[in-house]
């Protein structure tokens, strides 16, 4: 018997809504900090704008997005349950907000109380979501290499939390720690071992699921996560050994770990069945040829010093990873989980199936089409504004109304569906 | 070979089929897309009551579990089946929109369907029922359609 297994698609449509609805705002306010900021604002990653812009996208977009899809996926794909889904997001959906908030604005004023005040406050919120999460990943009896990856990916987001906030105390108290070896680890488990080991994880599903194309080779799923977790085991060894010889073996083999995910992406989506391209597939498209670029700008940086030395260059590796391939990749998964979910709670409501408008009634097409083009050009635009100081406020700007029109695209979906329940229940009493 | 290899190998059959007619009816041409259809219809239908009638009565007598995954299966084959039918309405009037949207529909909750037969129900099936013949049973039955 299997006492834990969920074979319903629980949870309630609020749990994941509440962190999706959330996500866009978060990047619609660091379009906004940019736009504002303007200037030389991307000057170098130590800016106090550029710090406070990697945590509105890394630690609100991202960390809401994909939040919510882990609610949403573990009882899908794992068949795992997380306890009291509803009370857990609940908890910790608002602290998870305010802890961003605190952290972004401790990080941008330069301000101790606000950083003393986000770890505790991060610490609960992520700590909560880990717990939850994790006793969810380990008593579920699936098997699998996207189990594994989950599992491994929220571990990575444990040691990115811990890290961040004995980071932020630093800060905050001015403790004497090797701050730059620290951050750069921190970093590299926030974007590899938490973000891209998560998206590996649910590509492994929702890419042969979405496009119809073949799977990925079992030999490369079993082979990236536990290769990435090793070689940011190895990233992380700085913090002991200070040693910086080690720093480009260790980097250019995880930089070729993360193409060969890109290019293996894009090669099944290139060999699919399924020739119908929508925003998913098509954001999905961006975030790997994003992931790609980034590789490679990433090598540069390591092989070649004038490239390297100059401080923009982190930053445009940091435009290309948390815009171009995780503000990416979550949208498109957004646009799809959306109205699916639309229609699998409004059909449990009791009407006819015909009587429930199907996936793409939820969010017009175009809509989306368009909000990704936006999103593009807000890319693009961010990536020369790295260089062209002039173009900072206008990048900001187009960012912030991308990430709006987003939001307003997922309100929409939200309004709709309270729009047909009501619908389908005055049907229901007044046949 | 597990008993459940057909079910998971037919899954992939029915992926590729379903790819060709919304290619076709994408297309406008509607008269491959409809033979296309007619023949995606057949076979899941073939696919459900082979698990409804086979697979699933055998699973249950096997574990006593009547009300756990194998009711979720029954319930999410009737949605599938509603959505077959919203497409071929669609097909029937011509009505782009109306098939591709049920099509869209109909894709996501076979996937996440597959996914969870393939992933935990078809492995609880092969742990239950190794020993019996039905492997062969369900072969037969999938090549019959």
């Amino acid at each position: 018997m299997h006492p834990n297994l969920s074979f319903d698609q629980a949870p309630p449509i609020s749990v994941p809504y509440r962190f999706f609805l959330t996500a866009p705002w978060f990047g619609m306010l660091a379009g906004l900090l940019l736009a504002w900021s303007g200037g030389d604002g991307l000057g170098s990653r130590w800016t106090p704008e550029v710090l406070a812009l990697t945590h509105l996208a890394g630690a609100g977009f991202m960390l809401q997005a994909m939040s919510g899809a882990l609610f949403q996926f573990i009882p899908v794909a794992v068949g795992g349950n997380v306890w009291r889904p509803r009370l857990v997001a609940n908890v910790i959906h608002p602290l998870l907000v305010l802890a961003a908030l605190l952290l972004v604005a401790g990080l941008l004023f330069s301000n101790p109380a606000l950083l003393s005040a986000a770890v505790p406050v991060f610490l609960l919120g992520a700590g909560g979501l880990v717990a939850a999460v994790a006793l969810a990943l380990w008593r579920t009896p699936a098997t699998g290499m996207t189990l594994w990856s989950m599992r491994m990916a929220i571990g990575g987001l444990a040691i990115t939390v811990l890290l961040g906030s004995l980071l932020a105390d630093a800060l905050a108290r001015g403790l004497n720690l090797p701050l730059i070896d620290l951050t750069n680890v921190h970093l590299a488990w926030a974007l590899g071992g938490w973000a891209l080991m998560l998206l590996a994880g649910v590509s492994y599903h929702v890419v042969p699921m979405f496009q119809l194309t073949r799977p990925y080779p079992l030999w490369f799923a079993r082979g990236f996560g536990p290769l990435l977790l090793l070689l940011l085991c190895a990233w992380s060894s700085r913090l002991l050994l200070d040693d910086d010889r080690w720093t480009t073996p260790i980097a250019l083999p995880l930089l070729l770990l993360f193409s060969a995910y890109a290019v293996m992406t894009l090669w099944l989506q290139y060999t699919r069945r399924r020739k119908v391209d929508d925003a998913t597939s098509l954001y999905f498209r961006v975030a790997m040829v994003s992931l790609l670029g980034f590789a490679v700008s990433g090598a540069a940086v390591r092989l070649y010093p004038p490239f390297g030395d100059d401080p923009r260059a982190i930053v445009w590796l940091g435009v290309l990873v948390f815009v171009g391939v995780f503000v990416s990749a979550t949208a498109g998964m957004m646009y799809k989980i959306t109205p699916f979910l639309n229609w699998l709670h409004l059909q449990r409501l009791g009407a006819p199936i015909s009587a429930v408008p199907n996936m793409k009634k939820m969010i017009p097409a175009d809509d989306m089409t368009g909000q990704l083009r936006l999103h593009v050009l807000a890319l693009l635009l961010l990536l020369a504004a790295v260089w062209l100081p002039t173009l900072a406020r206008l990048a900001g700007f187009a960012f912030a109304v991308s990430c709006a029109w987003l939001a307003w695209n997922l309100i929409g979906a939200a309004r709709r569906y309270r729009m047909f329940t009501d619908q389908i229940r005055a049907v229901a009493l007044h046949p | 070979m597990s008993i459940t290899t057909p079910l998971f190998q037919h899954h992939k059959h029915c992926d590729d089929i379903f790819a060709d007619a919304e290619s076709a009816c994408g297309n406008g041409d509607w008269e491959a897309g409809g033979k296309l259809f007619a023949l995606l219809q057949s076979q899941l239908e073939a696919h459900f009551s082979s698990e409804e009638e086979l697979l699933f009565p055998a699973f249950e007598a096997a574990t006593g579990m009547t009300s756990g995954p194998t009711e979720v299966m029954r319930g999410e084959h009737r949605q599938m089946r509603d959505l077959l039918g919203q497409m071929s309405s669609g097909l029937a009037e011509r009505d782009g929109d109306a098939f591709s949207g049920a099509a869209e529909t109909l894709l996501i909750l076979m996937q996440q369907h597959n996914m969870k037969e393939e992933n935990i129900l078809y492995p609880m099936c092969d742990n239950a029922l190794g020993a019996s013949d039905l492997g062969d049973n369900l072969a037969q039955r999938l090549k019959a359609s």
